[in-house]
């Protein structure tokens, strides 16, 4: 499980491992049924103190995302899937969010950037086809 | 070997109510001649937890540090460390107490295993083979002497010395300060290590904010000899905010509001760092007439940065 941490943003350690085993739960990369590290191992694997990681733990479990089985470990839950299509629209939306703000900074306004989407839809899709 | 999750703390202080804190300051003033080094200090830093110390260079972590260690005496106010005096009684505290400095003080001419002799005999609960493995795992040669190590080499040869023989608290003094990131990665390692080992506590200074803000479970900063706060970092974060405002004339100065601690901007945008909360600061931005354009969380260095240039007055810088 790759996490990757920024202390320049200001978000809370412990959110930006909920935010991205969720993205990690939702786009595939962790399986329904799979480990997570244990506390211990990703703390040290991140380097931060395992308290952080356990709350971000705890608030996957609140969120229905992994499961802790009373013996070992912490796992991704079959509920992970149901929450899977709104995680990527939030994680999409933030995506958007940046877009919007770099494009009005450059005076494009969101029907042009809606025709750049096309565009570049369509360039992919033609460069996938010469592939 | 991995701790079963129930091993870990709920957090710092679902811990404290548990435990008699591991460090307990309270009120501690220290005189050097006209200089107040520390004014009226109180610092808990309870069992199990990891307390960040962050301040300017002479702000008073050093000298916080020398009373926890029981080299400086209270000259008011009383310091407790593991529930007992550390100046009264510094045989029971510093044998369950490790401590590392930026420097650490090493006998030159002996030869690590030497060295790693030599402390074990000082204390009775030295994990000779936590000790091989920790050498082992710095790569540090045995016979090498250890006037001969690198800078690096020699913090890791202190980290063993201090962290053999399980010590109940750690307290740690700049110890990856002009080190490079692998060594430091070692020492950060160590500490994660140590507090994932139930019921050790940390207490550390830095100036490096990041790693700060990884490990510490609350972080105690110092101005002057003063405690400025001391708080988890989501509490502390949650009580500064960035704000851009933007007024229908233009400031030629800084506009007044209570709270900010430094302001940057011209005309109608003004942006401040301020030590409130929004929801506090909201209601006499209104009574400006101004409106908030932007708002920001602060991260730990740029907090530290507002908080340790304010003086008296907010400071100005124009874009």
């Amino acid at each position: 499980m790759q996490i990757h941490l920024s202390t320049t943003n200001g978000i809370p350690i412990y959110l930006q491992i909920v935010n991205q085993v969720k993205y990690l739960v939702s786009s595939g990369r962790l399986a329904e049924g799979e480990e997570l590290p244990p506390i211990r191992a990703l703390a040290e694997q991140l380097l931060i103190n395992p308290n952080t990681v356990a709350r971000a733990y705890r608030e996957l479990e609140t969120a229905g995302v992994v499961l802790k089985r009373r013996t070992a470990g912490t796992y991704v839950s079959a509920a992970g899937s149901p929450l899977g299509r709104r995680e990527r629209l939030r994680v999409l939306g933030e995506r958007i969010d940046a877009l919007l703000a770099e494009a009005s900074q450059m005076n494009i306004n969101t029907d042009e950037l809606i025709d750049l989407l096309r565009q570049r839809e369509q360039a992919m899709a033609s460069s996938n086809t010469r592939d | 070997m991995v701790a079963p999750h129930s091993m870990l703390r709920e957090s710092a202080e679902d811990y404290a109510s548990a435990a008699p804190p591991a460090v307990e300051i309270c009120d501690v003033s220290r005189r050097f001649g006209s200089k107040l080094a520390l004014d009226r200090v109180s610092l808990t830093v309870p069992t199990g937890s990891v307390l960040g110390l962050v301040g300017e260079n002479g702000a008073g972590k050093t000298t916080l540090i020398r009373h926890v260690l029981g080299l400086l005496r209270a000259q008011s106010g009383s310091v407790s460390v593991l529930g007992l005096d550390p100046v009264k009684e510094p045989v029971r505290v510093l044998s369950r107490l490790g401590y590392l400095s930026e420097e650490p003080d090493l006998p030159g001419w002996m030869r690590v295993h030497e060295l790693l002799r030599y402390v074990a005999a000082f204390y009775p609960t030295w994990d000779e083979q936590y000790a091989q493995q920790l050498r082992h795992d710095f790569g540090l040669d045995p016979m090498t002497k250890i006037k001969h190590l690198s800078k690096g080499q020699r913090a890791r040869a202190g980290l063993i010395a201090a962290l053999a023989y399980r010590p109940d608290l750690l307290v740690l003094d700049e110890p990856s300060s002009g080190l490079d990131p692998i060594v430091r990665r070692d020492i950060l390692g160590a500490i994660i290590r140590t507090i994932a080992e139930e019921g050790r506590t940390v207490l550390f200074s830095s100036h490096l904010l990041t790693e700060v803000e990884r490990v510490s479970d609350r972080i105690a900063m110092i101005k002057n000899g003063r405690v400025l706060f001391c708080d988890t970092l989501d509490r502390i974060q949650g009580a500064h905010a960035r704000v851009t405002l933007r007024f229908e004339l233009p400031h030629q100065k800084p506009p007044q509001l209570s709270g900010a601690l430094a302001w940057e901007g011209r005309d109608r945008e003004w942006t401040a760092v301020c030590e409130k909360p929004l929801g506090e600061l909201r209601p006499a931005i209104d009574a400006m007439g101004a409106s908030i354009v932007e708002e920001s969380r602060l991260n730990l260095d740029e907090i530290f940065v507002a908080r340790a240039g304010h003086s008296q007055h907010a400071e100005v810088t124009s874009r």
